[in-house]
């Protein structure tokens, strides 16, 4: 039992380094760390620990030439309503009913700010 | 002294008896929230160390808990909360197995007791009694919905290996879960946490009722 809690105390020691405070926003920061890694990825490349599996692959966030081509009013979209909203893959979920629009427009600029990219 | 002798034992034999809420409260409570939280943060869903189980007993099978608590398997391939759990790999991001702590072992007697007391945890209005409806989903037209049609492959295991780790693998869901758990998680995720990783896709009634029978009919373990 103290192995298991002193496992568990380990990964909570490690909590601020998987949410850090570069960003200029840390709460879509830390909606990203919580939502979108489980297949974008730690490093936002599209390779999630979910991505080996999956059909598609999940959009790499940091490629500024792709990212750029799609506009915001998209990327909303594609967050709120799922990928077959923008006619991509179903993988790509409906979030709109764990986020609200603020956080998803926050999203949004997290991405420009990833991506290093304009609209 | 010999008629004293029987009473002794009973006496005895009392108190050598687990008591199952009070090896919850002891071992279990550490890590699980056994009460529904009174603060439901992100913060709070980043920090928990383990499933929440004020619902348990709205959520599992006797027999399997029974099971589990004398011989844990990982049903959560990448732990909990699985961001805790990630490490860089050769062709992206990997489950990093040696940060996940196994859950402890309890014996038989002390098994059941904690599961009898973990079912008698119960939340109210959280899961549907009777929604789902039992009906025969085929195998193959449900693995078609899990997969291509409804993405729960994403984040879900229906077989080992095919699937995704961020999730709780399902393949044992027919013996570990009651079906109207699965339907009412599936249809409302945000009802048990409201900040959970599992997005409520806003599926329709017969969705819910092919996914839950889907999951509820697959052979724990078997290949699809």
């Amino acid at each position: 039992m103290n192995q298991y809690i002193a496992h568990c105390v380990l990964a909570l020691c490690l909590l601020p380094l998987a949410a850090t405070a570069s960003s200029a926003y840390p709460q879509a920061e830390r909606n990203y760390d919580t939502y979108c890694v489980q297949c974008h990825g730690v490093h936002r490349d599209g390779k999630g620990i979910n991505a080996a599996q999956m059909s598609v692959q999940p959009r790499d966030h940091t490629d500024s030439k792709a990212m750029t081509d799609v506009p915001d009013e998209e990327m909303f979209k594609a967050i709120k309503e799922g990928g077959l909203a923008v006619n991509k893959s179903i993988l790509m979920p409906v979030w709109g009913k764990v986020l609200g629009d603020e956080e998803i427009h926050e999203l949004v600029a997290y991405l420009r700010e990833i991506c290093k990219c304009g609209k | 002294m010999r008629q004293f002798l029987p009473v002794l034992l009973l006496v005895s034999s009392a108190a050598l008896a687990a008591d199952g809420p009070q090896v919850l409260q002891q071992q279990c409570a550490e890590c699980h929230a056994l009460k529904a939280p009174t603060e439901t943060t992100l913060d709070r869903l980043w920090s928990r160390r383990g499933p929440d189980l004020h619902y348990a007993g709205d959520k599992f099978q006797r027999e399997w808990l029974v099971g589990w608590l004398e011989a844990p398997t990982r049903i959560r391939p990448a732990g909990e909360f699985y961001r805790h759990h990630v490490k860089d790999g050769p062709e992206g991001d990997v489950v990093d197995e040696a940060s996940l702590p196994a859950h402890p072992k309890l014996d038989h007697e002390t098994a059941e007791a904690v599961a009898d007391a973990l079912l008698g945890l119960h939340a109210k209005g959280l899961v549907e009694s009777g929604a789902y409806k039992g009906a025969t989903v085929s195998s193959t037209m449900g693995a078609m919905f899990f997969g291509k049609l409804r993405g729960c492959a994403a984040c879900h295991q229906d077989a080992p290996g095919k699937g995704g780790l961020s999730g709780p693998e399902l393949y044992t869901a027919n013996s570990r879960l009651n079906a109207d758990y699965v339907y009412s998680y599936i249809k409302k995720p945000q009802a048990f946490d409201p900040h959970v990783w599992m997005p409520d896709a806003g599926l329709g009634e017969s969705d819910l009722q092919r996914l839950t029978g889907y999951l509820m009919q697959l052979k724990s373990g078997a290949k699809q």
